[in-house]
């Protein structure tokens, strides 16, 4: 097979492995096509399987003949392996660069992968468009969905199935897809029970620097609008920025031909800033130094929990627009596949307890973020250590995970999982057995033929044995809009990723196994007491006291 | 009374620290102890807010608004109310009163003195007997072989700051003591301040010596040379000078200043850089300025932070805190520790670092003796550090609060190794201030005994833990008790405290409790349990199993508690025989079993509860109390 050239020392013995508050293990460490592995061979200690496609980095150190690797990792590990032998060293190092930038999708690992579990539920049909059409049909017939995209050609990032107004057709689809950026014409991403509002989303309209419009484009949308309401846009973008994409043929939404719409300007940072965000935040984590002011001016310096304030204050307008102001909501920014994903997919979790439990937040992510066109392949390709030159890396879907852990936090009762979902989905997003995460966008995916050759994330995360493991002992399931604070005071570093690998965790994970079993053994006790007091009613019907056995 | 102008304002507004929200309207009144603020809502409803004129720090009137006429008042607790007057005459006159209210002249003004909780003097004279120092030397092994407790200073002769009775090396002549104390500033002499057991090092506190350039003591010396031979395990001691090097420096010129090693033939000199009480009181300021911006920005706030300090002066105590207690735990080195007067920085680090090494600093009880035995009797001054009366602004300072502040962010990063909660922290902090009760009250014990506050005022404790249910930790694990604590003291480990400089900042608060919600199930366990033998008892009376000792069967079980009566023999019986159904696990084999054998390994926690039946709280609490007391005389 091809991977065998690029693996020179297919193992070394005698190596020695360090990580961050865990002990030293020395052992054999073995280079497959898609895994670094380093065993001691006792059963004591534990494995190191470690994918080549989770690696972000690695640099080369020499003492004498002894060699030293770091290996630092997408999902923010770094780990020190310490190799005997300048030539093994070497072929290690540079197995390690080749093999952990492949630049073939169908020689990523999800393809070769074959699950020890029985495939109960596939997730690659766990969560279809028809589905979640029904649902919303159940609720209003003002919606149809539409195969104008059936070949991708109108829009190469949407699915071939799209909910739209029912009165547009697909000719004025064509025509207002035309109009936005990429083919992204306005689709429903979410429909308010409570008050029949919607919510849209879209890529920017390019309108460009001479002012072009579109009837259908308007006519679309001013379809959601019940007589005599206004709407509301928001344009993730500041108004100097929008201003600014007219010259390159974008634009927003000009007042005079969406009279019954009030634009409104945020400052979602973008997918460059953001990444620059990410290893600056990163690079604070990881320093040692004992200087307070160091820290503090590093962290305010990276600008993520800026970021984090941004997106969901934006989110929070957009709920608030839907919910309190009873309006509808068009979301977009420039591409319609970053910022304005954020926005949807966190007003939903606002607005919509089904989003706040394990199967709807799957269910969200597969709608708003894999159907709705997130470049993941493009934006996870390299996270916070990455030396090379940014391409389009982004840590767009971090930050949504982040700004769910803020919601989470704030209100620890409401949701169905807990944070390990979270950092279990940025894990996967960037490097992963299974074939979710991979490809740009349902096309590509098709292409790949994906749902045929590698497994599903969701087909292994529904399994009840891995389900466990993300169920939030705290939960009640309430029907209310949550509203997060979004002061800095609100907002904290989300510890779980940013500090996993820097600190001890055993006080915190007694103090979780802790809560459980409080949770636990009250639900025991409750049953116990149950199942007495129905045993006395028994007894208490019979006549005679009789000896149960 | 006769302070109060104007005792009741109508229409007055109550504004919202977020601008979008609505603002309250409502009534003002002024007694003679508090301020308070009744909103009228629509559906009839009323909110108070009610301040105590000692929280006020201050009042401010901002310039006149269309709107009307605002004033501003801070509070110790960092609350923050923002009143709007519609007549200038009444915010005039509520003004001038609270200017004179928020700041006595004479003790006898302080709330303590005309407060009642309703007890008798029996009560009052057991409240202030419950927490004895004397007792926690006992706990630590003392009197030993190496050290013993003196009553030297019983008259305050030796040094009017210190306690009545000291924590000495037994080999410290008498001449030794009284001349090492006319070595240090103020005669804060070297005295033990924890003995830790299984190492067989000390941790003992002082003042700087008056070393000046070139001075130097002999009995001071030989002082220093008892407490490291009372230590077999080391031949030297560490001397921990808790402040910045150069601010001891500038000591020496005036006569003060710190050890020199060359005239200490067995010490380890170590400076720890904590700020003075100056800095760290500008630091606060700085620090509420941030928590009080209005909508900022998260680049404000993260700046306002950063330049404000707080966390950084939180990280130095914490960090010397961590040094006394690796030096006396890992390295079994016996470590003195001195600041300038030894009432402030000295306090702080040693107090924590008790908490790093000793668990029972770690529970509610514990807490409390930690409090009295290194802050209260050794002498913080706690009113003129809280600004109790009108005296010297620049007396004032937060080192209290930091201490509190530290001991948070170690339940931070260790959620099962205390007692109590975020709320015990808040509540003691917001005691201290209030002077309701006269712990807080006074510089030193000799100024408690001339005031002679036990007969005047009540004692804080016994209401803390007549209300210990708020403040427990449902997390909390007592098999984890013997454990030191080693934090991790670097930066990204200490978090800004929302629950106490925002604390009235409900908005800023998770909208769901985790600790509530905590808290209840705990509760509910409880009464699960009680209930559950109670129907294993009806349940074996109704077998036949047991005779019928009660009369009918279906007596409700929350309403009487077997545990509280006289334990008659069938309920014995019945536990006996229904312990076993219940997993086996005679820790929570329910109420009875403890009752009966009244274990002191017992979860007190547990027995509280059980004891407190739905219905009559109060009651079953005191009983609570003076079970401990019990505990306390055995």
């Amino acid at each position: 097979m091809e991977f065998a050239e690029l693996i020179k020392t297919p193992r070394v013995d005698g190596v020695v492995l360090h990580r961050p508050f865990m002990p030293t293990v020395e052992g054999t460490l073995c280079l497959t096509g898609h895994h670094l592995i380093l065993s001691s061979r006792q059963d004591t200690t534990e494995e190191l399987w470690l994918l080549h496609a989770n690696i972000d980095s690695t640099e080369k150190r020499f003492v004498g003949s002894l060699g030293t690797i770091i290996v630092k990792c997408k999902d923010l590990r770094v780990i020190q392996l310490d190799i005997p032998g300048m030539e093994e060293c070497l072929n290690i190092a540079s197995s390690i660069e080749a093999l952990s930038t492949l630049d073939s999708v169908s020689l990523m690992y999800p393809f070769f992968y074959r699950p020890l579990f029985e495939v109960i539920e596939d997730g690659w049909q766990s969560f279809v468009p028809e589905e979640s059409f029904k649902d919303l049909e159940s609720m209003t017939d003002e919606w149809r969905l539409s195969e104008v995209n059936k070949d991708f050609s109108l829009c190469p990032s949407y699915p071939s199935l799209l909910t739209v107004p029912k009165d547009i057709d697909d000719e004025s689809l064509c025509k207002a897809a035309s109009f936005r950026h990429g083919g992204r014409f306005p689709v429903l991403s979410y429909y308010h029970k409570k008050n029949a509002m919607v919510m849209m989303r879209a890529a920017q309209p390019l309108t460009g620097t001479n002012g072009r419009r579109c009837k259908e484009d308007e006519k679309l949308i001013n379809a959601t609008l019940c007589a005599g309401k206004r709407g509301y846009i928001i344009d993730t973008r500041t108004i100097a920025v929008a201003q600014q994409a007219k010259a390159r043929g974008g634009g927003f939404e000009q007042e005079a031909n969406y009279p019954q719409w009030r634009r409104i300007h945020k400052a979602i940072e973008r997918s460059n800033v953001l990444q620059d965000s990410l290893i600056k935040l990163v690079e604070a984590c990881n320093d040692q130094s004992h200087s307070m002011d160091r820290w503090l001016s590093k962290l305010e310096a990276s600008n993520w929990q800026s970021n984090v304030k941004e997106i969901l204050t934006t989110a929070c307008l957009a709920a608030q627009c839907i919910d309190r102001e009873g309006a509808s909501v068009l979301v977009h920014g420039t591409e319609g596949t970053d910022s304005t994903l954020q926005v949807t997919s966190l007003a939903q979790i606002i607005l919509d307890p089904a989003c706040r439990t394990i199967r709807g937040f799957e269910a969200l992510i597969e709608r708003e973020w894999l159907q709705a066109g997130h470049p993941f392949q493009q934006r996870c390709a390299q996270s916070a250590y990455s030396n090379g030159k940014p391409r389009s890396e982004a840590p767009v879907f971090l930050l949504f995970l982040d700004c769910v852990w803020q919601i989470l936090r704030q209100f620890p009762c409401s949701f169905q999982f807990n944070e390990n979902l979270l950092i279990m989905l940025f894990e996967h997003a960037y490097a992963s057995q299974f074939g979710t995460f991979l490809g740009n966008c349902v096309a590509e995916r098709g292409k790949l033929q994906l749902s045929q050759k590698t497994v599903s994330l969701w087909s292994w995360v529904n399994r009840p044995q891995e389900l466990e493991r993300f169920l939030n002992p705290l939960y009640e399931p309430n029907n209310l809009v949550i509203w997060p604070s979004v002061a800095p005071q609100s907002l904290l570093l989300w510890e779980g990723v940013f500090l996993r690998w820097n600190r001890s965790t055993k006080c915190l994970d007694e103090a979780y196994q802790e809560m459980v079993h409080i949770i636990e053994y009250n639900k025991e006790l409750q049953n116990k007491v149950n199942s007495l007091r129905r045993q006395l009613a028994q007894l208490e019907t019979e006549d005679s006291p009789l000896q149960t056995p | 009374m006769e302070h109060i102008i104007t005792p009741k304002v109508e229409y007055v507004k109550l504004l919202n620290t977020y601008p979008e929200k609505k603002s309250a309207l409502g009534t003002l009144y002024l007694t003679a102890t508090h301020l308070i603020y009744v909103e009228q809502t629509n559906n009839n409803a009323r909110t108070e807010t009610w301040v105590l004129h000692h929280h006020i720090l201050s009042v401010e009137k901002l310039p006149l608004t269309a709107s009307g006429c605002p004033l501003l008042i801070r509070c110790k607790t960092f609350q923050l109310l923002h009143l709007l007057f519609q007549r200038e005459r009444d915010c005039q006159d509520v003004f001038q009163s609270l200017l004179r209210l928020s700041q006595p002249v004479k003790e006898e003004e302080l709330y303590a003195f005309l407060y009642n909780p309703h007890q008798n003097e029996e009560d009052r004279r057991q409240g202030w007997e419950f927490i004895s120092v004397a007792n926690d030397f006992s706990r630590m092994g003392l009197s030993n072989e190496y050290w013993e407790i003196s009553h030297l200073n019983k008259n305050y002769e030796i040094c009017s700051t210190y306690p009545s009775i000291l924590g000495l090396p037994k080999n410290a002549s008498v001449a030794v003591v009284t001349g090492s104390a006319k070595f240090r500033s103020r005669g804060r002499l070297p005295v033990l301040s924890y003995y830790h057991k299984d190492t067989k090092a000390a941790l003992c506190r002082c003042s700087q010596p008056l070393s000046g350039l070139t001075s130097r003591c002999v009995e001071d010396e030989q002082m220093l040379q008892a407490i490291s031979q009372a230590n077999s395990n080391c031949p030297f001691i560490y001397v921990v000078d808790t402040r910045p090097k150069l601010n001891a420096m500038a000591n020496r010129a005036a006569g003060k200043g710190y050890e020199n090693e060359d005239n200490y033939s067995n010490i380890r000199f170590q400076f720890q850089g904590i700020e003075n009480i100056h800095i760290m009181r500008n630091s606060l300021q700085k620090l509420l300025e941030v928590c009080s911006m209005k909508s900022p920005s998260m680049s404000d706030y993260l700046t306002g932070l950063e330049n404000s300090g707080w966390l950084r002066h939180i990280k130095s105590v914490m960090d010397a805190g961590v040094f006394l207690a690796k030096a006396v735990c890992d390295e079994r080195v016996s470590v003195l520790v001195h600041c300038s007067d030894g009432w402030d920085r000295t306090a702080q680090v040693c107090s924590l670092a008790c908490i790093l090494l000793d668990p029972y600093y770690r529970t509610i009880k514990g807490l409390m003796v930690l409090i009295e035995k290194e802050w209260i009797s050794f002498g913080h001054k706690f009113s003129h550090r809280c600004g109790h009366l009108d005296t010297d602004p620049k007396e004032v300072s937060p080192v209290f609060t930091q201490f509190l502040e530290c001991v948070w962010q170690l339940s931070e990063q260790f959620p099962c190794v205390f007692e109590f909660n975020e709320r015990y922290l808040i509540e003691i902090h917001n005691q201290v201030y209030a002077c309701q009760y006269g712990n807080f009250i006074g510089n030193c014990q000799k100024e408690r005994l001339d005031m002679r506050l036990h007969e005047k005022t009540f004692s804080l404790w016994p209401y803390l833990l007549k209300n210990q249910h708020l403040y427990r930790n449902p997390l909390y694990r007592r098999s984890l008790e013997s454990t030191v604590l080693r934090p991790s003291t670097l930066p990204l480990h200490f978090k800004f405290w929302c629950g106490m400089y925002n604390h009235y900042d409900r908005g800023m608060h998770p909208k769901q409790s985790v600790l509530d919600q905590l808290l209840s199930l705990t509760q509910k366990q409880v009464e699960g349990e009680r209930t559950m033998t109670e129907l294993q008892r009806q349940l074996a009376v109704a077998d036949g199993v047991l005779p019928d000792p009660s009369g009918p069967i279906n007596t409700p079980a929350e309403q009487d508690s077997p545990s509280e009566k006289t334990p008659t023999a069938p309920v014995v019986q019945s536990n006996g025989s229904c312990a076993p159904l219940i997993n086996g696990d005679a820790e929570e084999a329910g109420p009875g079993a403890e009752k009966c054998n009244e274990k002191e390994g017992a979860d007190p926690g547990a027995t509280e509860h059980d004891l407190t039946s739905s219905e009559d709280k109060p009651v079953s609490v005191e009983t609570e109390h003076s079970k401990e007391e019990v505990h306390e005389s055995s």
